[in-house]
């Protein structure tokens, strides 16, 4: 039964999942749920409103306000609807006079203890007790003010985002209990008893002291103004709103943006929201002041060389400029010397129309995206075995999981409100296995506990999933009906012989990975044995030398297991941002065309050309790091790069940089004057995700409607400046709205034929494909086929990698990100989120840190084949000895100055995961850094000068 | 020890030994070495006649003949006087101990080893019916075990009175959510209630009535994991039931296999949180599960989704002791006590203003004059009882008018009482109820766990508001607010705590309402 509510109500208590319904009479109103809802939910449902305050329809019912009492005949007392599951035949009678005066007499003991000041209260006009006092008819407080009370209990204002107030407090534990059902943090409790009891972090701590990740669920289940956003305490209420998705993470979080004209207040997780359900975190709920930051650029800027001052210009001037520029170059040196890089940050439209004006404008295939440098093993992998590019599941399939397998994935800092969810499944006894050189959060937090961590060494995943799948072989665990049915004989019997052989028995790769032995046994049957078994993977397996054999050999374990194609399964890659799904769906890869089809395809490219209007390149064109190299070759010499800071985010930075400085013209759009953009001739102001209408696709191939919530501050949204450098070009381009471009897109990509922005608006969202034979979309893949027809086992051989420690570099540094920063950190660094981490640091085990007299605090020196930086040292146990870690959040930081351009054999997504590095105690930056001080500190001041001149010319024009 | 040493008990429990038991066991012992007297010393538990503690037995070919209360400086005098040979010269003999009237009187079916077994001694216990009823229920079926409890017509002694077989019942029909299967037995021994101690007497007399007790209802409804939730206040208790629980242990009473049968039981003391609120039931699972004391709302019953939500029995010290004597001597024995639906005997616990405080242990139906009067023998101060609180803290004041009221709890009930587990304190004429009206919200004030609003806020507004009457500030209009503030709590509670806590104010307000009138310039009413 599909079934829906409304989500701006609250329906007190959650919805029950039950085939068996029950009819009962509410005042006299026959009402039918399923089994197991409570009254109160029951009630509301029938828009009878009970009046309720510590009950909220994320929680489960609780029961201590004791305002939504009801009468029910035949039982003694007023029980609390919250907690009275319905019953069949059950007659309730919600407004009586015992029940207005029981209510009205609470209500009186809660204002007892309760500042009169709603008048200039923050929550005034949002707030539940205030509604329920209205809705109860309280007049008077008989008890006066003058009792005991915690009126002057002193606010806690240390958390960036809101303050707690407890004078306001009810003690209605909604706060603690979204901490703990919600987000799975526990950071919240109760302390003291009776009338001493309040809302403590921690025990008695600040909030910015104790654990809470500050997720913003406490905020928003508080019905007063006891928690509440700095934001609205400054701007107060908010007069509209505007339902939009998040860019941040590929969880793809919808929020609803509470608007004061063209001022975002806040930012308010979406109930109706199919990836998060109504939860966030702390970048997505918080921080999206970068958005207007001081630092955004507005004004077009040109320049002949990268050590001249910007020129502020029209945006005329700056498209025809560019234009001229590439057009110069192709004459020059020939169609193929430029190219472009696609946003996975920008909508799916951008992403479209940036790949489009490549091939039809620049007239090559020199298109490539970020997702080059995380997630394309994924696409590689996923659609060699399982026939598609892409995840198999929903984010809620977890809750049916009864196992899961994380791998070279911290979903907490992450993915944060999936990590939440996951946290959820384990809780209700859902077993785990980590796979993880690092001991992560999930490794053991409140009520959570992974039954096996394996603490494998960076660069032997294949050899880890090969044990795991020789194991399953050899022990006789495959599920040999799902493999006769589903997959492909004569591959399965290769891979078969070739799993079995000895060198992939547990004992024989235990050298090398570091994994005992018998608990790898134990894990692996724990895995194939668990019923429901689903693996989420992230940039730990990707990030390799053999980063696609080890999506493949993930691929082969589901298969071999029979977790396909159903709830509770699958093989799941957590995507890093917004939108690096859809931008590898729009065909930003430089062989394929939207919807993964291959360029060399006479029958797809007609197709393309037919309704582009133009020819298209058969041949595959150059990725990034060919980009790079062709650069230094001389053969590449203009790239036009959309919302992606290569110089920050790639490997090898020095690398990086020489092959940005010999380019001829560098075209950046970005919001900000990033790290590559200091390398550019020609800046194209960009728009947030606040400044345009478009789409996101998540993790779970969930398209998402991005809705602009304020005019873009440069005065054109992405999609409208590529489509005028295309026009300028001369390949004629002709939008008036993102849905054009998603048209366009549905009629020329099989697995998109059914999506419009009506339907999207119609569903909320739409999970790909989304065709005539899915309509409404495609939750789980593969149910009874694949794309491909039969599944493909592939063979996985185990190859080292190149890059080993040695002498000279006797530890592995691997890379990752924390919870409170996002990527290369250009948002959240412009947010308060800095105060959680604002310098990037070098994690070490005490062993290392000892051997090498390293103290807490200390800088060191990171040297490897590379390049050498330097960072502060944090002595950790979560790592293990010979291992090293470090996020690459702050450029200064430099954390790819050391990572190599080893990378994927076949995608060449780089091995982020595993450089050779030694670690000394040094007393000054490295080389690298004050090279990269200097040339920030010009960059900078080339734009504070083009920002006066520009200001100066605005004011002589006013005069 | 030859053959030839007499055995002298000299209690171990709490109370006596407040009185100086330990001093008095340790120079009786070297007074009769001294005297060359052989002696074998037995630590029993207390027989509940409070005034005689410590009351000193000694073992004849008469019977056991009892001295008390008993100091350190009459240990000379008294065996000197032939205390030893059962002499009853010395003015502290009481004769024969079972023969004392207080003790004689009584229907002793849950404290019939009570002060009379060593109560570590499995052989003693064993050699005064113990484990008779376990032996019989390891021969029936779980659904007989609990078929007989539910004939027995025992009823929950924590003060709620819930059938105990029904809810037994409930959880032999449960099934448990997770996959481990378990059930659980929780002993509830956070005996709080004020004036109250048989549950204290139970486990410090005799715990293995109470170790059979569990064993026997894991049984009844398929656990196998038990747990006794102590109170921290009650050390002597813990470290007796800790002995106990080894020995038991030790013997295949307790454990993988219980006295052979294949069947297992495991049990564990659990100490509590020191809180009145965790002697509440789903409290204690809370606080027994390692989290904050606080009240779980109902539905789910414990019965279903109880400890670590799982299906779980939980019950008094009283109800689980009284099930050997029902499994021994069977369902209708027990059954034939009592009166209308409450059947069996209830340990009353005589305390307060009080000349012969005790444990009284009677069919109910006798009234409470008569246990003030026949058992209590009056007031301690010798002035007039006036009033009387039956239940803890939570029952109603009872004034003289209602003490012909029969001990029964449908009785109690009619007139707006509650028997409650069986605690009666009294009051003499010197009482100002206004005072003890205000010290029962105060006791919330300092007790209530803090979930629901009319106890959390309520109790603290309740202070409040009777200080005003007391204060003479607008009498009327606050007497008002008091009778709605207590409806607030009795109505909109969550559990008894906050529901139960008007019931002695108003009884107050209600028989007492002289003690609510403004105080007179001279102090009298």
């Amino acid at each position: 039964m599909l079934q829906h509510f409304d989500p701006n109500k609250d329906y007190g208590t959650p919805a029950r999942l039950s085939e068996n319904l029950i009819t009962l009479q509410i005042d006299g109103v026959a009402v039918t749920v399923p089994e197991g809802t409570s009254v109160l939910r029951a009630a509301a449902e029938a828009d009878i409103n009970i009046p309720k305050l510590c009950a909220s329809d994320n929680l489960e019912a609780f029961g201590s306000c004791r305002i939504c009492a009801v009468e029910i005949e035949g039982r003694r007392g007023t029980p609390a609807s919250c907690t009275t599951p319905v019953e069949a035949g059950m007659q309730v009678n919600t407004q009586t006079d015992k029940l207005a005066r029981l209510r009205r007499n609470i209500m009186e003991l809660y204002i007892s203890d309760h500042p009169l000041d709603c008048l200039t209260c923050p929550s005034n006009g949002d707030c539940e007790l205030q509604d329920m006092a209205g809705a109860v008819g309280l007049r008077e407080v008989r008890y006066g003010f003058k009792g005991d009370n915690h009126l002057d209990a002193q606010k806690d204002e240390s958390n960036p985002y809101f303050t707690f107030d407890p004078s306001k407090c009810i003690v209605c534990s909604r706060c603690v209990r979204a901490c703990e059902e919600v987000q799975g943090t526990f950071a919240l409790t109760i302390s003291g008893r009776g009338f001493d009891s309040t809302v403590s972090p921690g025990q008695d701590q600040p909030f910015l002291d104790s654990e809470c990740v500050s997720c913003g669920a406490c905020v928003q289940s508080c019905p007063t103004s006891t928690l509440m956003e700095k934001s609205v305490i400054d701007a107060g209420q908010p007069e509209h709103s505007v339902v939009t998705t998040c860019a941040y993470c590929g969880v793809g979080c919808s929020f609803k943006a509470d608007m004061k004209g063209s001022e975002v207040i806040r930012m308010v997780p979406y109930k109706d929201g199919q990836a998060n359900h109504g939860h966030s975190c702390v970048k997505g709920r918080f921080a999206f002041g970068y958005a207007t930051h001081e630092d955004r650029i507005t004004q077009p800027m040109i320049r002949d060389s990268i050590d001249q001052p910007w020129q502020e210009v029209s945006w005329d001037e700056a498209i025809s400029f560019a234009a001229e520029r590439m057009r110069a170059i192709q004459a020059e040196h020939g169609r193929e010397s430029i190219g472009g890089i696609t946003s996975s940050r920008c909508t799916n439209e951008e992403t479209y129309l940036v790949q489009k004006l490549i091939r039809a404008a620049f007239g090559n295939n020199n298109t490539d995206t970020c997702a080059r440098v995380c997630h394309s093993p994924t696409g590689y992998g996923l659609k060699t075995t399982l026939g598609e590019s892409a995840g198999t599941q929903t984010f809620d399939s977890v809750m049916h999981a009864d196992l899961v397998m994380v791998i070279g994935a911290n979903p907490t800092d992450a993915h944060p409100v999936f990590g939440s969810l996951l946290k959820r499944r384990l809780r209700e006894g859902a077993k785990l296995i980590v796979v993880d050189p690092r001991r992560i959060d999930l490794v053991k937090s409140p009520h959570v506990e992974t039954q096996h961590h394996l603490k494998l060494r960076p660069g032997s995943n294949v050899a880890f999933v090969n044990a795991m799948a020789h194991v399953i072989v050899t022990e006789g665990l495959e599920d040999s009906a799902f493999i006769a049915e589903r997959c492909e004989e004569q591959a399965y019997q290769a891979w078969r012989t070739f799993i079995s052989e000895p060198q992939h028995a547990p004992e024989q790769t235990e050298a090398i990975t570091g994994i005992p032995a018998d608990e790898l046994r134990s894990a692996a049957r724990l895995y194939a044995q668990a019923g429901n078994a689903a693996i989420y993977y992230g940039l730990g397996v990707t990030e390799h030398s053999q980063g696609s054999s080890m999506v493949m050999g993930i691929a082969n374990l589901a298969l071999a297991t029979g977790n396909i194609g159903r709830e509770g399964v699958g093989v799941n890659p957590l995507r890093g941002q917004n939108n690096v799904q859809g931008s590898c769906d729009m065909g930003s890869f430089p062989h394929e065309l939207p919807g993964y089809q291959h360029v060399a395809d006479d029958a797809v490219r007609s197709r393309f050309e037919a309704r582009w209007n133009v020819e298209l390149d058969n041949e595959p064109g150059l990725r990034i790091p060919n980009m790079f190299d062709a650069a230094l070759d001389g053969t590449f010499r203009g790239l036009y790069c959309q919302g992606e800071d290569i110089a920050q985010s790639d490997p090898n930075t020095s690398h990086v940089e020489a092959a940005l400085k010999a380019l001829d013209c560098l075209i950046v759009q970005d919001i900000f004057l990033n790290e590559t953009a200091k390398f550019a001739h020609v800046f194209l102001p960009g728009s947030s995700f606040l400044e345009k209408d478009g789409t996101f696709t998540n993790a779970e191939r969930r398209i998402n409607r991005v809705r602009k919530v304020m005019p873009p501050l440069a005065g054109k949204a992405d999609w409208e400046v590529t489509m005028l450098l295309s026009n300028a070009l001369g390949y004629p381009m002709d939008y008036q709205d993102p849905s054009e471009i998603m048209d366009e897109i549905a009629a020329l990509t099989p697995t998109f034929t059914g999506v419009s922005y009506d339907r999207l608006e119609e569903l909320g969202s739409i999970q790909w494909p989304c065709n005539e034979s899915a309509p409404d979309g495609t939750p789980t893949m593969h149910l009874e086929s694949f794309p491909i027809g039969k599944a493909h086992f592939a063979i996985t051989e185990y190859v080292a990698t190149e890059e080993r420690s040695s002498r000279r570099f006797p530890l592995l540094l691997t890379t990752g990100r924390i919870l409170s920063q996002y990527n290369v950190g250009a948002q959240t660094r412009r947010t308060d989120n800095q105060v959680w981490h604002d310098e990037d640091v070098l994690e070490l085990h005490p062993h290392d840190a000892e051997e090498r007299g390293v103290n807490e605090g200390d800088w060191l020196g990171v040297a490897s084949r590379a390049g050498e930086t330097v960072m502060r040292a944090r002595i950790s146990d979560r790592m293990q000895p010979g291992v090293v870690y470090t996020t690459f959040h702050h450029p200064g930081s430099g954390a790819n100055v050391v990572t190599t351009d080893n990378s994927d054999w076949a995608t060449n997504c780089p091995e982020y995961k595993v450089t050779a590095v030694q670690v000394v105690k040094v007393n000054q930056p490295s080389e690298w850094q004050e090279r990269y001080r200097n040339f920030d500190e010009q960059q900078q001041a080339l734009l504070a000068k083009a920002r006066a001149e520009g200001r100066g010319r605005k004011s002589r024009s006013r005069v | 020890m030859t053959g030839t040493s007499v055995k002298v008990f000299i209690p171990r429990d709490t109370t006596s030994l407040a009185l100086g038991a330990e001093q008095l066991a340790a120079e009786f012992t070297a007074a009769a070495e001294q005297r060359n007297d052989h002696v074998q010393i037995v630590r029993n538990g207390s027989r509940g006649l409070f005034w005689l503690e410590p009351m000193v037995e000694v073992e004849t070919p008469a019977g056991r003949v009892g001295y008390g209360p008993v100091t350190c400086a009459d240990i000379d005098s008294l065996l000197e006087q032939g205390m030893l040979k059962g002499e009853q010269a010395h003015p502290l003999s009481l004769g024969l101990a079972e023969e004392i009237p207080y003790l004689k009187k009584q229907q002793r079916l849950t404290f019939a080893r009570a002060g009379i077994t060593d109560p570590v001694s499995l052989d003693d216990y064993q050699q005064h019916d113990g484990f008779a009823g376990l032996r019989n229920a390891l021969a029936m079926s779980a659904q007989d075990i609990v078929d007989a409890v539910k004939a027995s017509g025992l009823r929950g002694r924590g003060g709620a009175a819930f059938p105990t077989g029904i809810k037994w019942q409930t959880v032999l029909d449960a099934v448990p959510t997770d996959l481990s299967g378990q059930k659980y037995i929780v002993c509830n021994a956070d005996e709080g209630d004020s004036g109250t101690f048989a549950d204290r007497m139970v486990m410090e007399a005799d715990p293995y009535m109470l170790i059979e007790g569990m064993t026997i209802a894991g049984l009844a409804v398929g656990a196998t994991q038990g747990y006794i939730y102590l109170r921290s206040e009650y050390p002597v208790a813990h470290q007796i039931l800790n002995e106990a629980i080894a020995k038991a242990e030790a013997a295949g009473f307790l454990g993988h296999n219980i006295c052979g049968s294949g069947h297992a039981f495991q049990l564990e003391v659990r100490l509590g949180a020191e809180a009145y609120i965790c002697g509440e039931e789903t409290s204690l699972l809370e606080s027994l599960e390692g989290k904050r004391g606080l009240v779980r709302a109902k539905p789910p019953l414990p019965a279903i989704e109880g400890l670590f939500g799982q299906p779980t029995v939980v019950n008094n010290v009283l109800s689980l002791a009284a099930i050997p004597f029902i499994m021994d001597k069977g369902a209708q024995a027990y059954a034939d006590f009592g009166m209308g639906r409450s059947l069996g005997t209830l340990p009353f616990q005589l305390a307060g203003n009080i000349k012969r405080g005790g444990l009284i242990e009677l069919a109910f139906g006798l009234t409470l004059r008569e246990l003030i009067e026949d058992f209590g023998e009056g007031t301690f101060s010798g002035r007039p009882a006036r009033a009387v609180q039956v239940g803890g803290p939570l029952g109603a004041y009872m004034p003289e008018s209602q003490w012909d009221t029969p001990l029964d709890y449908e009785a109690f009930s009619a007139i707006g009482a509650v028997l409650g587990h069986g605690g009666v304190v009294v009051f003499d004429d010197t009482v100002d109820m206004s005072e003890q009206a205000r010290f029962s919200m105060e006791f919330c004030v300092a007790e209530s766990c803090g979930k629901c609003t009319p106890c959390r806020i309520g109790s603290t507004r309740g202070v409040e508001v009777i200080d005003r009457i007391r204060n003479n500030e607008n009498r009327e209009a606050n007497l008002e607010l008091l009778g709605d503030l207590c409806d607030t709590m009795i109505d909109g509670s969550l559990c008894a705590m906050g529901g139960m806590t008007p019931f002695p104010v108003q009884s107050a307000v209600k028989y007492f309402p002289e003690d609510f009138e403004p105080k007179t310039a001279d102090g009298g009413v």
